[in-house]
């Protein structure tokens, strides 16, 4: 477990912007993580994205690692930000797009 | 087994005292819910707190019994 956060904590300092999901941004395996594909695309920003179906160890250790039971789970600069519900209320707000402008990494605004 | 509207209801309440919560049957399966929370209990959290107060009200159920339950949580207005 130590290294899956480890790991975790690497992925999430290497990458501005990255989404825990299930499946990939292409080809989504659940409906959470598909909205939240679709909310960050929204946003204009570029993302990295970890395929937790691909790797146990990082699927269990992300809930470990944030304290949140749930996937999807989204990092900006390294702060967890929440899972999709939270994206959905931020992004309806206005709220994620200004987070992702104030933290310079949407290429759109 | 799927948890009833009435369990999360109950769990919820029991977890945050004044909580108003509505849920919403998404699929009609009993199984794919949404449920809003509003208490005044939320005052001066984030939302991330918010969620992590009702999913504490849940002891350890969400993402396990309970793994779709879409989750809006709010003041009272």
């Amino acid at each position: 477990m130590a290294d899956a956060n480890n790991r975790i904590s690497e992925t999430v300092k290497a990458n501005d912007v990255v989404l825990f999901m299930k499946g990939t941004p292409l080809f989504p395996q659940c409906g959470f993580s598909s909205r939240a594909v679709a909310i960050l695309d929204h946003c204009g920003c570029a993302y990295e994205s970890v395929d937790v179906l691909q790797d146990m160890e990082i699927r269990q250790g992300i809930k470990t690692y944030s304290e949140w039971p749930t996937i999807p789970q989204l990092y900006v600069k390294g702060e967890f930000v929440g899972g999709s519900d939270i994206m959905m209320e931020m992004f309806e707000a206005g709220e994620l797009q200004e987070l992702m402008v104030e933290k310079k990494v949407a290429t759109t605004s | 087994m799927p948890m009833s509207a009435t369990e999360i209801e109950g769990m919820i309440r029991a977890g945050i005292p004044d909580a108003t919560v509505e849920m919403t049957d998404l699929a009609g399966d009993n199984d794919h819910w949404q449920a809003r929370v509003t208490s005044p209990a939320f005052a001066g959290k984030s939302r991330v707190q918010q969620h992590k107060m009702v999913y504490d009200a849940l002891g350890g159920k969400m993402g396990g019994t309970l793994h779709a339950l879409q989750l809006t949580t709010a003041l009272p207005s």
